[in-house]
């Protein structure tokens, strides 16, 4: 197999060239080797003991297949009027029979149903835990807090939009071999612990799906449910969210890295300084160097920076344009808040509007907050002419 | 045989007066242009379907958004189901039902022609409603055909016109079940029993109760989710003490026997084929009805299967995990009886034969990938990845939508009077055959490797299946085309039918009738042996 | 036209059921323009899709009346009606039970999910109970409410129901002994009591909305509540407005002894009807 891999390899039919798929597709497809075919290797206990159950459900059913569709196509040949087959048409009921193949499946499904059992019991007992992290998913994007340690953050899909593109147009730029997998700030865990997971989300439900820790779990908004896994394997692994949870549910990845403890403990210490939630631990104020908090925008500064925050933060909703998507996503053109008192739109911003998919900003931090609003107040043909400065913020989070 | 019977018919009786031209369809009250009507309108939508499900593939060519905006993807995914579910196959069941259930019992017509004629008529608004939502502000229902809360209450006002186009089709399959259960129940030729039906009436039968069971719970979901959008309650919403899982579980209810309800008459349609072609009866017919009977009666405590990801308690898991696994035994069984029919028969393959052959082991196939879903631990992995989708178009493709060509094929002679293209039909066999696989078989390796459905752009590492995958959509599409190329010209200008165009055929509409069936049958039920 | 042939009866060509789409669709994007607040387009829509509806009942029921009155049903006929009338029934039962089982789910799941250690993260010192209007409202003064108790008003409207469904079923006496006079008393009455339980139900509401501080937006027990009761109040309306016709029906002499399926089916209805509000009083109002 793998020979004939890398035959193909050399002979370049593997180019994501649409060109050569078309060929690739006529003549090649039971090479599989050179593509993903299977679940990815296991990185702990039970999603090892999945995939095994996966290969022995799957043996067992490939079993039945052939031996089954076997007989269907020896009576094509055997029992085919062309060879002369005289049709035998007393035989169509045989209660032997019918109770022999009730009763062979109903063993088969036992033998799959007791390590089935198994698993589950195994999966769903997060009792023990050596440690604990609440998952909160959000549109869209992940926060973890590590709650006994008083930190937490926010973890974004950090692949550039240029390389997803737009459609019409396409990608402008090269994808990235971790292209829609990577995160700005992936979780950090242990190897070896018991990690249990409160997984919950803000907004709608979102999917906390990471396969090779043998996980997928929803989150709810308002419910919490809890997972465990423990990695048996330092490295890197990658997971989507699993369900549809609007337009950029394609772009929320979830990114895992298990650390060795010692290196696990560093990640700590510094995660502590920088993403402490100890002021408080609802509205986690973005660590920003205090000598932002008190510096003094000028209007260009602010629209500058505040281009950036929109761009990153709120063009999924309210679009480069500003027009929104109404009626899901109002307009901030012309919106009445946006050409309103700054006091509005900042109260706005840090507490989000509940039950609308307008969540909290707060994460953001008080200069950043201030530029965007700057920069919605004086765009998309709104003048309103104020700056907002980072100082207004901070007053307003006290 | 069969030609001594036809002068019963040869005339027809004047007592509707019945309006000619388009007219004719607004009023009609025979079985027979309603099931045309109903035909022809679900033939339309699964193309308006497919042509979404292409839109869908031809975005997933590529990584990174080529074509559609993300949230107009969802809109296409969203749409594509709802019309291909309620649009396309169950209208498409519906409409054979009608033209075959009167004939196959012995009886003149449907229990009520009126309200036949209505159950119809409801679908035009609700498909007009349901269309239209693209084009209202906020655009189509993008929150997946399952709708499941609070995403669903993020979308517009297209997400109401939805569900009040979903309410109209739930009227109409529940007149459709009622209509079509009293005909089975009470307008049956003298001598024809239950237990003689032709099984495409017992499947339809165990069909029409679960729609009426079950449709009516989809309203009660859908209209919780219009209050908690529109009035202010709180079924859904945790901050008021409901609870988004609450809705899964309504939807579910209805959901999982719903996905029987778009195979079971599938599988009385294939029961009538393979013993004609095999030319020998039904294997095992009274343990066919069982099973059919156990399936339905199994659907109502497997719903959970779609929800092992929610955080249930283990022993919900496990109930459900156990309950479903148990489908596959009463759906063997069926497999078993299709194989032992054409055991020692005698086989020819016209093009009806062919589905079913794909049927059979394209289905069969999908049901293994349900079975290694159905593991709950497996589904942790494969849950709302690509691999459910693999599993679900090997269902409802090869399952519902070849159940309903063989049926085309088998019955275009009976209800036009003419022979369709036997190269034609080969070629639509072939091509799709490989086509689907093409399309979907990759789609288990996407899953496998985790996936996830319902996003417009993907990481490089599924980049070659999914190109391979939208390959065989285009060329799956192609052969529809062949396909209505094929029934086009056979109404047009096909050969002239026999009565009895398939020898092997044994129900009443071939034994008893002419071909095309005339306008009014069994006005005088017939006499059975 | 001969009407009967070998024993089915071929309806003629009808327009009522196009009439009747063309109702559902202004009706439906009534609804649609009207939950979005577009308006005059939504009430227009909603107005000219009810009258189209009206026109076609009348129409619709005028002719199936007119085949029964003259004789062109027959005893396959009755029973096609009595199946179809019962898996009718049935339906209306399934969609029953999604609410029922609606509030069987928050009551022995959701709230209590709510209330228990884990999710005490999110809604600190919430405490399952019920009635309850959930995590968020229940703290909020402005919101408190008093559920309904059951042995007021809703104990009235039980012993009305039944009582009514005593009626219906001396008048289905009186019409298979052809005592017409009681028979349009019994239908009477049971018209009355229907209508009493609406004003009575309507006063409830008016009550809970007024003094109780009880609305469709207390959270989930308002939701069930007021969704729960608010369907069966349809079912009612729908009831008494199908006995005000078999009553109209009666007076003009339509029914005999021995066939009178109309009868009857508004009958088995209305005892269905009854037979939820029992479910009702027990579960939406007694168990609190
Ligand atoms: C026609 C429609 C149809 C049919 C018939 C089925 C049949 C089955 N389905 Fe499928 N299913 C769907 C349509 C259908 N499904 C759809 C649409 C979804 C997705 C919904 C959504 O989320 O959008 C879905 C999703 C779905 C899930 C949820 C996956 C997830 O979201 O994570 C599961 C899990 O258990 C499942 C299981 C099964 C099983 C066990 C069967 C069984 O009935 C199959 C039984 C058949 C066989 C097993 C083969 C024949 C048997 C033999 C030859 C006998 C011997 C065999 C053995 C002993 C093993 N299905
Ligand atoms: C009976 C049901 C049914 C049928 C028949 C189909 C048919 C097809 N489906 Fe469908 N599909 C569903 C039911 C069905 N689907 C459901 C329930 C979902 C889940 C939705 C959700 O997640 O909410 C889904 C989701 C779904 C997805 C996943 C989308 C996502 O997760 O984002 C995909 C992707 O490949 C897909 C593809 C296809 C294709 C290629 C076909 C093809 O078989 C279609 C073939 C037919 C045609 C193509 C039409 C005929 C020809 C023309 C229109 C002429 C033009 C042709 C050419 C130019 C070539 N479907
Ligand atoms: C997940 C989608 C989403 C994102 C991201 C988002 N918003 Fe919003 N925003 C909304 C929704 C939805 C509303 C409407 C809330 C309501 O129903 O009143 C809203 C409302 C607003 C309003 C009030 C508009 C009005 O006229 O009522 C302002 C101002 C606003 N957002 C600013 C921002 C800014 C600034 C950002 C980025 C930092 C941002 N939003 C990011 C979804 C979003
Ligand atoms: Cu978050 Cu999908
Ligand atoms: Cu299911």
């Amino acid at each position: 197999m793998q020979k004939m891999t890398n035959f193909f390899r050399r002979s370049g039919l593997f180019g994501a060239n649409v060109g050569k798929i078309v060929i690739l597709c006529l003549i090649s497809c039971p090479v599989l080797a050179a593509y993903d075919v299977n679940i990815p290797a296991p990185a702990s206990p039970i999603a090892e003991q999945i995939y095994n159950l996966h290969m022995y459900i799957l043996w067992v059913c490939a079993t039945i297949f052939v031996v089954v569709f076997g007989f269907m196509f020896y009576s094509f040949f055997k029992f085919r009027r062309s060879k002369g087959a005289k049709p035998d048409v007393n035989f169509h009921e045989s209660t032997l029979i019918e109770i022999i193949w009730t009763i062979i499946p109903f063993i088969i499904l036992i033998a799959m149903a007791v390590p089935a059992t198994k698993t589950v019991l195994d999966m769903k007992d997060t009792s023990a835990p050596d440690m604990t992290i609440k998952v909160t998913g959000f549109q869209w994007g992940w926060r973890y807090d590590y709650s006994a340690e008083n930190f937490g953050f926010y973890s974004n899909l950090s692949t550039p939009w240029s390389q997803v593109g737009q459609p019409g147009s396409g990608p402008s730029e090269k994808q990235g071999s971790d292209y829609l997998l990577e995160v700005d700030n992936p979780l950090v865990v242990p190897i070896g612990k018991r990690v249990r997971l409160l997984i919950t989300s803000n907004d709608v439900i979102h999917g906390w799906y990471v396969p090779q820790l043998g996980i997928n779990q929803y989150g709810i908004p308002g419910f919490i449910k809890d997972v465990w896994f423990k990695a048996d394997k330092v490295g890197t692994f990658k997971g989507q969210c699993s369900q549809i949870c609007g337009k950029l549910h394609g772009y929320m990845p979830i990114t895992v890295i298990v650390k060795s403890e010692a290196e696990y403990a560093d990640w700590v210490e510094k995660s502590k300084a920088k993403w402490s939630t100890k002021a408080s631990a609802e509205t986690p104020v973005a660590a920003a160097p205090a000598e932002e908090d008190n510096k003094t925008f000028t209007m260009a500064e602010a629209k500058d920076k505040g281009e950036k925050i929109y761009s990153a933060n709120c063009v999924a909703c309210h679009q480069p344009t500003g027009k929104g998507m109404p009626p899901a996503f109002p307009a901030l053109a012309g919106s009445k808040v946006v050409l309103g008192t700054s006091e509005q739109q900042i109260g706005l911003l840090l507490n989000g509007k509940p039950g609308t998919a307008m969540q909290s900003f707060a994460r953001l931090s008080n200069s950043e907050i201030a530029a965007v609003i700057t920069y919605t107040k004086n765009s998309f043909g709104n003048s309103v002419g104020k700056v907002t400065q980072p100082a207004d913020i901070k007053a307003a989070r006290k | 045989m069969s030609t001594t019977t036809a002068h019963d018919h040869a005339h027809d009786h004047s007592h509707d007066h019945a309006p000619g031209g388009l007219m004719r369809y607004f009023t009609t009250t025979n079985h027979k242009d309603i099931g045309t009507m109903y035909l022809w309108f679900a033939f339309t939508m699964f193309f308006i379907g497919g042509a979404m499900a292409l839109g869908i593939r031809a975005e997933l060519f590529q990584p990174g958004l080529q074509y559609l905006q993300p949230e107009f993807f969802n809109s296409l995914t969203t749409v594509h189901a709802l019309v291909m579910i309620f649009g396309a196959v169950m209208p498409a069941f519906v409409g054979f039902a009608n033209w075959l259930i009167p004939m196959q019992i012995g009886a003149a017509d449907m229990a009520f022609p009126r309200m036949n004629n209505w159950s119809f008529w409801i679908m035009i608004p609700a498909a007009i409603l349901l269309m239209a939502t693209f084009f209202v502000p906020g655009g189509a229902a993008a929150s997946g055909w399952t709708l499941y809360p609070p995403l669903v209450m993020q979308g517009g006002m297209g997400v109401d016109m939805s569900i009040l186009a979903l309410h109209l089709l739930g009227a109409s399959s529940i007149m459709g079940s009622i209509n079509i259960i009293t005909t089975l129940l009470n307008l049956r030729a003298p001598g024809m029993t239950l237990m003689k039906m032709p099984l495409f009436c017992w499947t339809w039968l165990i069909t029409a109760y679960l729609l009426i069971a079950t449709m009516p719970v989809l309203a009660g979901a859908i209209t919780m989710i219009l209050t908690d959008r529109h009035f202010g309650t709180s079924f859904f919403n945790a901050a008021g003490g409901g609870d988004p899982t609450m809705f899964m579980h309504i939807f579910w209810f209805f959901g999982h026997p719903e996905v029987y309800i778009l195979i079971l008459p599938a599988f009385g349609i294939v029961s009538s084929i393979i013993p004609a072609f095999a030319r020998k009866p039904l294997f095992g017919y009274a343990s066919m009805v069982y099973a059919t009977g156990s399936i339905a009666i199994l659907s109502f405590i497997v719903w959970g299967h779609h929800m092992f990801t929610v955080g249930m308690p283990a022993a919900g898991q496990l109930f459900f995990m156990y309950a479903t696994m148990l489908i596959a035994v009463p759906t063997g069984v069926k497999i078993f009886n299709w194989i032992a029919t054409m055991w020692r028969g005698s086989l020819t393959f016209e093009t009806p034969m062919l589905f079913c052959i794909g049927f059979l082991c394209m289905f069969t196939l999908g049901g293994f990938s349900g079975l290694v879903l159905s593991i709950v631990a497996v589904d942790i992995t494969l849950h709302n990845t690509y691999y459910v989708v693999a599993h679900f178009h090997y269902v409802l493709f090869p399952g519902a939508i070849w159940g309903l060509t063989a049926a085309v094929y088998f019955y275009l002679p009976k209800f036009t009077g003419k022979m369709y293209s036997e190269t034609l039909g080969k070629w639509h066999f072939w091509v799709s055959a490989i086509a689907f696989n093409v399309t979907f078989f990759p789609q288990h390796f996407l899953g496998l490797a985790g996936m996830p459905r319902r996003i417009p752009d993907y990481a490089l590492q599924y980049a070659e299946w999914n190109a391979i995958s939208t390959i065989g959509a285009f060329a799956l599409g192609f052969s529809q085309l062949i396909f209505l190329y094929n029934v086009v010209t056979t109404i047009r200008s096909g050969e002239k039918a026999k009565d009895k165009q398939w020898e092997g055929a044994d129900s009443l509409e071939w034994t008893h009738l002419p071909s095309p069936a005339p306008y009014h049958t069994f006005e005088t039920p017939p006499v059975l042996k | 036209m001969s009407a009967t042939t070998g024993g089915y009866y071929f309806a003629p060509p009808s327009k009522w059921p196009v009439v009747g789409s063309t109702a559902l669709f202004f009706v439906m994007t009534g609804l649609a323009l009207w939950m979005n607040e577009i308006q005059p387009w939504g009430y227009t829509s909603l107005a000219v899709g009810f009258a189209i509806l009206l026109y076609m009942l009348v129409g619709w029921f005028g002719i199936v009346i007119h085949e029964s009155e003259s004789g062109l049903y027959n005893e396959q006929m009755d029973t096609s009606y009595r199946w179809s009338m019962s898996w009718f029934i049935f339906s209306e039962v399934m969609f029953f039970s999604a609410f029922f089982g609606a509030l069987f789910y928050a009551r022995v799941f959701s709230v209590p999910w709510l209330g228990d250690f884990d999710n005490a993260l999110i809604w600190q010192g919430y405490e399952a109970k019920w009635p309850t209007m959930g995590p968020y409202l229940d703290p909020n003064p402005a919101f408190q409410f008093s559920p309904m108790s059951a042995w007021g008003l809703p104990a009235i409207n039980t012993a009305l129901l039944l009582s009514s469904g005593v009626t219906v079923t001396w008048a289905h006496h009186a019409l298979i002994a052809n005592k017409r006079h009681q028979l349009i008393l019994g239908l009477f009455l049971t018209i009355l009591l229907g209508a009493v339980f609406l004003g009575v139900q309507g006063y409830e509401y008016y009550h809970a909305y007024s003094d109780l501080n009880l609305k469709l937006s207390s959270g989930v027990f308002g939701s069930t509540f007021f969704m729960l009761t608010g369907f069966h109040g349809f079912h009612v309306t729908l009831g008494v407005i199908m006995l005000t016709v078999i009553l109209g029906r009666c007076i003009k002499g339509h029914f005999k002894p021995e066939h009178h399926f109309g009868f009857e089916a508004v009958a088995w209805y209305w005892h269905f009807v009854d037979v939820v509000w029992l479910g009702l009083f027990v579960v939406v109002y007694w168990l609190v």
